[in-house]
């Protein structure tokens, strides 16, 4: 209090606290953290090999590239729960229509894109003109597919599942854009992690580097100061609907290509993976703070823990405590390293 | 003598059957602060968002710089030059100050899907006219929150000169502040006003409205009570007549009394 200095109102923000402002940090020391773990009760001697990062990016990719999406959406501050089933609907629509309707695959895929887009859309304009929670209303839209994908696939194949996409016209290209693997060393790597890379790239400059993103940041943060200054709050909303629904249906595309077919519930569920690796991630669920950085790592703890409890020679079963257990701990160390790191806020 | 900026004549507004506003006439002067005044309930919110474009008047005529004009979102009004910053809908907390500043405006660099945030140019410029306007930040990058009350407000004043606004409408943006936070505000609304811009300033203290205040305006009951200009009247008086004059002579009674017997 001796020496006033020449502002008083700002103190000197060391890099130690500009670090600790990063919301993808927590997410990270936790991935560092599991990741040695993990590695401290490995059985295999494979774990942190080319091995076991084959085994557990294969599982993190599909999660991370619908996970950076849902992570803008809800830093715009809406959900969207209807990811999960989104996957298992484009898979099913690309098959049939290649197999039933004996469409190009790519013909297929195009379709599913763009009937993904029309979800996705339908979604956020529900969800802005009516004012109602998007909770509820992807809800309703997640019970609607989940429906609608047995019931056409039933009617239309006569089983569950469909199957023998492999005999599409197109398909090899296809598969090698979407499903194709890479070996290094005696592993094999699947082309999805490249996606993955590519999805949180491009996720993380849309949010930080370019205006769209500033928009994000704003109609999540408060939509009526957003509206104020001029932001098309609706327009921002709708858009990131239509970009998780897209990224869903991507990997729904990825998927029945990869295994050549797909099981009517497919992806069921998955959505709260997505909304858990968001929320590890350091995004704030009642939006206007997040990383898709961070969404990404939180995808890659639960490929590193669905490889590492197996590798542990742990029971499979207890993976979904595991990450129960890491979503609580997440989401109360970034809370805490939050709140340090703004310093005492009105 | 100075030009009319924009004027409210004779406007009213209902909302079915209740009567917010009935024959207000305003006149916002080039250059200078002009001051709404009005206990609560009397129309000020009503009258802000008449004048920022949220919504139309049911009867009168709403003249920007002499011809008349009907707005259908505030966007419309601030394409005219009308910004209006709203107590606490100015800003986003939880955004960097320079995110905030250029909120709506953002400056990009590139071209088609290489268009991007021109970062570096919008942090020097949002601290250089933040300086301008007598804001002295060390760090533009902090999050918004983490300035106090009154210099939120400021700068979401700044943004509003720095983007042409020529009548910039503040509702209430003392009323949740202390002392000294007001002070701050009210600094920067001479500093606008400074640079040209008029202002239109509502409040319900009559203490903030006289310090910086040009003309003012006294609401009551969605009426016009009473105008003043600056070298006209004596606080005293405006406190008076804001609170009701002999309203507040018989409260002052009656509180003496209750004081009297503890």
């Amino acid at each position: 209090m001796a020496t006033q200095t020449k502002d008083e109102r700002v103190a000197q923000t060391s890099i130690a606290t500009k670090m600790l402002q990063r919301p993808e940090l927590g997410a990270l020391i936790g991935a560092a953290v599991i990741f040695f773990l993990f590695w401290s009760v490995d059985t295999t001697g494979n774990f942190a090999g080319v091995g076991g990062t084959a085994g557990w990016t294969d599982i993190a990719a599909p999660i991370g590239i619908i996970a950076v999406f849902v992570a803008l959406l809800m830093i715009g501050g809406e959900f969207d729960l209807s990811t999960g089933v989104m996957v298992g609907t484009s898979g099913l629509m690309a098959g049939l229509l290649a197999t039933e309707y004996g469409l190009n695959i790519w013909v297929a895929i195009a379709i599913v894109f763009v009937f993904a887009l029309g979800v996705g859309f339908i979604n956020g304009v529900i969800v802005v003109k009516t004012g109602l929670p998007s909770f509820i209303v992807t809800l309703a839209t997640f019970f609607v597919l989940r429906g609608a994908n047995l019931a056409v696939t039933k009617e239309l194949t006569g089983t569950v599942r469909v199957a023998n996409v492999e005999d599409t016209t197109g398909f090899d290209t296809a598969h090698a854009i979407f499903a194709s693997k890479m070996a290094i060393g005696t592993s094999n790597f699947q082309i999805s992690i490249l996606w993955w890379v590519l999805a949180t790239i491009f996720a993380t400059w849309l949010l930080t580097r370019t205006q769209f993103g500033n928009w994000i940041f704003a109609s999540g943060g408060d939509k009526n100061a957003a509206r104020n200054a001029g932001v098309p709050v609706n327009r921002t909303k709708i858009t990131l609907f239509m970009m998780s629904s897209l990224a869903s249906a991507f990997v729904g595309v990825m998927l029945v290509l990869r295994l050549q077919g797909m099981q009517a519930g497919q992806g069921v569920g998955m959505e709260f993976f997505y909304i858990i690796a968001a929320a590890v991630g350091g995004t704030l669920l009642m939006g206007g703070a997040g990383s898709a950085i961070g969404a990404s790592i939180g995808a890659a703890i639960m490929g590193i823990a669905d490889i590492g409890i197996p590798y542990a020679l742990w029971d499979q079963d207890w993976r979904w405590t595991f990450i129960g257990v890491i979503l609580l701990a997440a989401v109360l160390v970034n809370t805490y390293i939050g709140n340090r790191a703004k310093g005492a806020r009105r | 003598m100075t030009g009319i900026a924009m004027e409210l004549k004779d406007v009213g507004k209902s909302f079915g059957s209740v009567i917010a506003l009935s024959n207000v006439s305003v006149k916002v002067r080039e250059g200078a602060v002009t001051c709404i005044l009005g206990d609560n309930g009397a129309g000020k919110s009503t009258l802000i968002k008449t004048l920022s474009g949220v919504h139309k008047p049911t009867s009168g005529v709403y003249e920007v710089e002499g011809s008349p004009v009907s707005f259908n979102s505030p966007r419309e009004a601030l394409a005219s030059g009308i910004a209006t910053v709203y107590q606490d809908l100015a800003t986003i907390p939880l955004m960097s100050v320079w995110r905030n500043f250029f909120l709506g405006n953002e400056i990009t660099k590139g071209w088609g899907p290489f268009r991007r945030l021109d970062v570096k140019k919008m942090k020097d410029l949002a601290k250089e006219q933040l300086l301008e306007m007598g804001i002295d930040l060390r760090d533009t990058g902090q999050q918004i929150g983490t300035l106090s009350g009154g210099e939120r407000q400021a700068v979401a004043i700044a943004r509003a000169v720095y983007f042409g606004a020529k009548v910039l409408i503040l509702d209430e943006p003392t009323s949740a502040l202390g002392v000294r936070q007001s002070g701050i505000v009210l600094k920067y609304v001479l500093a606008a006003k400074d640079r040209g811009v008029s202002v239109v300033f509502i409040t319900h203290n009559p203490h903030h409205a006289y310090l910086v205040g040009d003309y003012f305006y006294l609401l009551n009951r969605g009426q016009l009570a009473n105008e003043y200009e600056r070298s006209k009247v004596e606080l005293d008086e405006l406190t008076k007549a804001m609170a009701g004059g002999a309203e507040l002579d018989a409260l002052t009674r009656e509180i003496q009394q209750v004081r009297a017997d503890v």
